[in-house]
């Protein structure tokens, strides 16, 4: 096959990847979207299998057969309260491709007279750099959100220092590549300390913080897999990279913007270890309320006898797997006449827009799926609105204590509401460890105890009225 | 074409394919954020391309090969689950009810 003719076949694959983004825009046409894109890949696929004749043709079939057959085992087994980890987990494969790509390229490159010019060394450098971190910061994600390692920050004295020295031994090591050193050393070093760089780099941030994390690492390997156009010269891979950088980092920006916070302080900030100090200041400003807990059957006659009951859905729920329960109770509750809808926090969960993907899943349709800015002016018409394992995106403390560290995140406002249920495990506060005045607020009732069990005795105490 | 011509080409496509990136995820309404990011995560498998390139030279030594199969391996995973888990995702979204009691609304 020509250069041009692959190179126009390529660009059909890069718009069928614009117009997979562009459906995304109504969740009617996504899927087909998605389809369109996955056509376009296989159209990719083909055009560079022809293109490299017979070489080593059975090594690239065998090598897609493990790699697509683990991809597709594994994506079809998953659980869907398990997405935001198998995201993770395809995010990291795709991140360390691109730095192999790059050893690989420096290897056949370098050897004598070799002299690669500057911009090819700055992209096998650069996506080395990226696609390391990526890998391990995707893979230290993965086990968190697997829970194969604890989810709360870990932090360490001179853990700052160990991360800056990295970064600058990998970077330094770039410069000395670009400025012409040729040494594949310099790249070994670069992709060993960018790997140990992505994994500490993640350690330190609390799972609350991983919707920010993940898209971040998207953003990266999209960034890497650009750069490993400009070492191949293909145009596909940078187009096509880029898009998912562009996209990443845009939407890491608005999930940072959702918890009023910068992207630095939520990376580098260790969040959740200053919950000493919050809860301090929390039992200074607003000790002393009283909790009011409340049995299933009152809670029961309160949502029976509303006129509308808005769900407010936590990483709690997807913890609990209640989401076919919420949808069973909101059924029993619409048959009854009440008007039920879901508030959803741009941030809760472990990615953005995890609350959406695990409701659609429990059938609920997403007319009544409502975002902040929809569902906020909406709290001071409804009777019930019930809490099931949320915390933080509806801590008051963020609007009216400066002293609270989440102070300035936009909130769902569930107190304009006439009366809050929360659905809690315990009175421990929540992941990030600050304390939540809304517990003590005179009209929350707290309903204790797993939040799909008490969904299940909701239901039943409905059902008898 | 001279090398530097290539270049200015490809930077010149790296820089609009940053403003198309962020012109189309802007339209995206945050109910379809999660399928978004897997949407694009599916997307950079593209890098299969890429590990086909590494893994397809002609005369390579045994490091090539290695390295070039693991990249194809840890691409094809990311292809094919991305786009699967994608596909997953999508197909739950409804506006209504699923026909599974046919009662009049």
């Amino acid at each position: 096959m020509s250069y041009n003719l692959s190179n126009v076949l390529y660009l059909v694959t890069i718009v069928t990847f614009i117009l997979a983004l562009r459906f995304l825009s109504n969740p009617a046409h996504a899927r087909r979207g998605n389809q369109i894109g996955a056509a376009g890949m296989a159209l990719a696929i083909i055009v560079t299998w022809i293109k490299l004749g017979s070489t080593s043709w059975w090594a690239i079939a065998l090598a897609m057969l493990i790699g697509g057959g683990f991809g597709a085992v594994a994506a079809r087994k998953v659980q869907m309260t398990a997405m935001p980890q198998m995201v993770a987990l395809f995010n990291g494969v795709g991140g360390g491709a691109a730095a192999l790509i790059a050893l690989a390229e420096l290897h056949r490159i370098l050897p004598p007279p070799g002299a690669p010019t500057a911009d090819i060394s700055l992209g096998i450098a650069l996506s080395a750099l990226i696609g390391s971190i990526s890998f391990a910061g995707s893979m230290v994600a993965f086990a968190k959100l697997q829970e194969l390692i604890g989810g709360r920050p870990i932090t360490y004295a001179g853990q700052q220092f160990v991360n800056g020295a990295l970064f600058l031994g990998a970077v330094g090591c770039t410069i000395a590549l670009v400025a012409g050193v040729q040494d594949e050393w310099l790249l070994w070093v670069t992709i060993l300390a960018s790997l140990a760089f992505g994994v500490l780099f993640v350690l330190p941030i609390g799972g609350a913080d991983m919707p920010v994390v993940i898209s971040l690492l998207n953003a990266f390997t999209g960034v890497a897999v650009a750069l490993g156009g400009f070492e191949l010269q293909n145009n596909l891979l940078i187009v096509a990279g880029m898009l998912v950088g562009a996209s990443g980092t845009l939407l890491t920006l608005m999930m940072a913007r959702a918890m009023n916070r910068s992207i630095a302080n939520v990376l580098f900030g260790a969040f959740g270890t200053v919950s000493a100090e919050a809860a301090a200041v929390a039992a200074g400003g607003e000790g002393g309320g009283t909790v009011r807990s409340a049995s299933a059957e009152d809670v029961a006659v309160m949502l029976a006898y509303a006129h509308k009951v808005v769900f407010v859905p936590g990483y709690g729920l997807a913890v609990a797997q209640a989401q076919h329960d919420v949808r069973q109770l909101a059924d029993l509750l619409e048959s009854k006449g009440v008007e039920v809808s879901y508030a959803i926090h741009p941030v809760a969960g472990r990615m953005p827009g995890h609350m959406n993907v695990l409701l659609a899943e429990a059938n609920v349709p997403y007319t009544q799926l409502k975002e902040m800015d929809e569902a906020n002016p909406e709290f001071s018409r409804t009777d019930v609105a019930v809490v099931v394992g949320a915390n933080d995106v509806v801590n008051p403390d963020a609007r009216a204590n400066q002293g609270s560290p989440i102070y300035g995140m936009p909130i769902l406002n569930v107190d304009d509401s006439q009366a809050v249920v929360v659905l809690k495990r315990s009175m421990n506060p929540g992941f990030a460890g600050i304390e939540n005045p809304l517990f003590y607020n005179p009209k929350t009732v707290m309903l204790f105890g797993d939040a799909k069990e008490s969904i299940m005795k909701l239901a039943a105490a409905v059902k008898t009225l | 074409m001279s090398h530097n011509t290539i270049l200015v080409f490809e930077v010149t496509i790296l820089v609009l394919a940053i403003f198309l990136g962020v012109e189309v995820i802007s339209k995206v309404p945050a109910l379809l954020h999660t399928p978004l990011m897997s949407g694009t995560n599916a997307i950079h498998g593209v890098v299969i391309v890429g590990g086909m390139i590494v893994l397809g030279q002609p005369d390579k030594s045994a490091f090539t090969w290695i390295v070039g199969f693991a990249a194809v391996v840890l691409a094809s995973a990311n292809v094919v689950g991305g786009f699967v888990v994608t596909d997953r995702m999508l197909e739950m979204f409804k506006s209504r009810e699923r026909p599974k009691k046919p009662d009049a609304e």
